[in-house]
């Protein structure tokens, strides 16, 4: 049984119809790289299985069970995670506050919980260490590089037992070594039998990881295919409109 | 500022230990417990402006001692410390909601409002419990009024909090039918010394300050709650992806900030022993000055409780120099703006070296 499954999701904003009837699955241990032009609706179909907003029509359906989504919260409840192409970060504070925003471990007793800074440190640290990056815990999330901060949005995904990950663009700020770094772990995720998302510009990055390939074109889902069955000539002609399906 | 030309009562202020002790002693204790560190290498430089506006106060305080013979004197020092605590605790409300990148100016007239509510309700009668509870009442209302606009129906905090500064005071020209009140009723000897009196020394709304301080530092660095503040002055988008109540803590921040302004009321009006419909008069400028020369970020995410209750010290220490050394009181407001300008500025610089 599929992880995660969509049925003829429409989204409309106002009279603008970004996504029309677009269906797909997802299976435990699969990547599945989902591409498209700018405004072909990638950003929308993730924002909607990550809760940003509920589809217009259409049905997603995790495990089997119906589900709709009125916030992010409720999607991550439902072990869904994302990274946002901006990261979502907090600027002023530390990579450790960052990574626990929202879900910050505390210590106490009765009324009174203080923040457990150590624990929080150790954690993050031990995240970090996981996806290979020389982040510090302590670090400020403003003095860092591009990397830096993927690391940080993506450890913050690490938190919970997660079944489906979702990346917006992981590889479009970073460096080319970090772009190693960020495959390398995508891979080992999908190791860990996590559903994978990966919305991407980058033909090579798509084609190293992916298992299965969606295109979508302005709102339509144009090719839903394995990778070894495809070829990045014929995504680039299926993303531009010079091929009409696949 | 606000203080000029109010009836100061006279002191009965027994021998009081020297008050730069009391300064160095509190500073002291909130630097350990109250620094909001959560941001490693930034609180470094954050840290830094609290450290040298602690120095130039020290500074300031240590040159006028020696050119004046008027500066020095435990009366002086015990007005000194008593008159910035009045703003510190303000500045102490508005530094969190600074933190969330908003601003408040309604506080002047919200001390000026809950000032009046507390006389005109002891003067009817009634124990000052029931006046500093209608205190309470009136202030969290306002706050919640604030924070409502701000954060549900999406009014820019300045417009907000403009509007209510007008509202707030001419509630209080309502309330008291714009006269003085000078009679507390039977609870007014307690109400008196509340305000004016001092406790081992250390006058009383000095000893609140230090205490919000502490708590507010807890707050602060301590508490989700706080930590939350922060996310939300860095950045808000983020702080609602990530599940925080964002719109619920904005509205409690500007409560917060009301609350003290109404804490701060009773205390001035102990300390007057009198209610006009002019105090708290321009009071949200020292407020503000305070908690940004303190280090508070006014595009948000930054400040701490040490450097609001160090900022407020500064803008009295200037204040009260410049009358000791006979400079005309009319030079406040430009000495006090120079001082928010140039605060704004060395934050503006502190942003280019760290954009590079």
């Amino acid at each position: 049984m599929p992880v995660l499954e969509l049925a003829d999701i429409t989204k409309s904003f106002g009279a603008i119809l970004a996504l029309s009837n677009v269906s797909m699955t997802l299976e435990r241990g699969e990547v599945v790289g989902l591409m498209g032009d700018n405004g072909a609706g990638k950003s929308t179909l993730v924002k909607i299985i990550a809760g940003n907003f509920p589809p217009t029509q259409g049905t997603i359906t995790i495990d089997g069970r119906p589900i709709t989504f009125y916030h992010p919260v409720e999607a991550r409840r439902s072990g869904i995670e994302i990274v946002y192409q901006d990261l979502a970060l907090c600027d002023n504070l530390t990579a450790a506050a960052n990574v626990f925003l929202g879900r910050e471990l505390r210590f106490g007793f009765g009324p009174f919980h203080l923040l457990d800074y150590g624990a929080m440190h150790r954690r993050a640290s031990a995240l970090f260490k996981e996806l290979k990056s020389e982040t510090r815990p302590r670090d400020l999330v403003r003095r860092m590089s591009g990397g830096q901060r993927q690391a940080v949005a993506i450890a913050r995904t690490r938190l919970s037992d997660a079944t489906i990950l979702l990346l917006d663009e992981p590889t479009a700020a970073i460096s080319v070594r970090q772009v190693t770094e960020v495959l390398n772990l995508i891979r080992r995720l999908r190791n860990q039998g996590l559903a994978i998302v990966l919305v991407s510009h980058r033909m090579p990055d798509v084609f190293s990881v992916a298992d299965r390939i969606v295109v979508l074109r302005r709102g339509s889902k144009v090719a839903d295919k394995k990778i070894s069955d495809s070829s990045p000539e014929e995504v680039t002609g299926l993303i531009t409109g010079a091929i009409e399906r696949a | 500022m606000h203080h000029n030309g109010s009836p100061r009562r006279a002191d009965t202020s027994g021998p009081s230990s020297p008050s730069v002790k009391t300064a160095d002693h509190m500073s002291g204790m909130v630097e350990t417990g109250v620094e909001t560190r959560t941001v490693g290498p930034l609180s470094f430089l954050v840290s830094r402006q609290t450290f040298w506006v602690f120095v130039a106060a020290l500074v300031a305080f240590v040159s006028l001692s020696l050119a004046t013979d008027t500066f020095a004197t435990q009366q002086n020092l015990f007005n000194v410390t008593r008159n910035f605590a009045f703003v510190g605790i303000i500045a102490l409300g508005m530094t969190a909601v600074i933190i969330t990148g908003g601003i408040d100016l309604s506080v002047g007239s919200v001390l000026c409002l809950t000032g009046m509510v507390l006389g005109v309700v002891m003067n009817a009668g009634f124990s000052i419990w029931a006046g500093i509870a209608a205190v309470c009442v009136t202030a969290l209302i306002i706050g919640a009024v604030n924070g409502v606009l701000i954060a549900y129906v999406g009014l820019p905090p300045f417009v907000a909090t403009l509007g209510m500064l007008a509202i707030a005071r001419s509630l209080a020209m309502v309330a008291s039918g714009n006269r003085m009140i000078y009679d507390f009723g039977p609870d007014q000897g307690t109400l008196l010394a509340i305000g004016g009196g001092n406790t081992f020394g250390i006058a009383n709304p000095v000893i609140v300050l230090a205490a919000l301080a502490l708590l507010t530092g807890y707050l602060f660095r301590w508490t989700q709650w706080g930590r939350h503040v922060f996310a939300i002055g860095g950045n808000e988008q983020a702080a609602t992806l990530a599940g925080i109540p964002v719109r619920g803590i904005k509205v409690a921040v500007y409560m917060i900030s009301a609350l003290t302004a109404g804490v701060s009321g009773i205390l001035e009006v102990g300390w007057l022993g009198a209610v006009t419909t002019n105090l708290g008069q321009s009071m949200e400028l020292a407020v503000i000055a305070a908690a940004v020369i303190g280090g508070a970020n006014l595009s948000g995410g930054v400040g701490t409780a040490f450097g609001a209750v160090i900022g407020a010290a500064l803008i009295e220490i200037i204040r009260n120099s410049l009358l000791l050394l006979g400079v005309d009181a009319f030079w406040q407001g430009t000495f006090v703006g120079s001082f928010i300008l140039l605060a704004v500025t060395f934050d503006r610089f502190r942003g280019w070296l760290l954009a590079d």
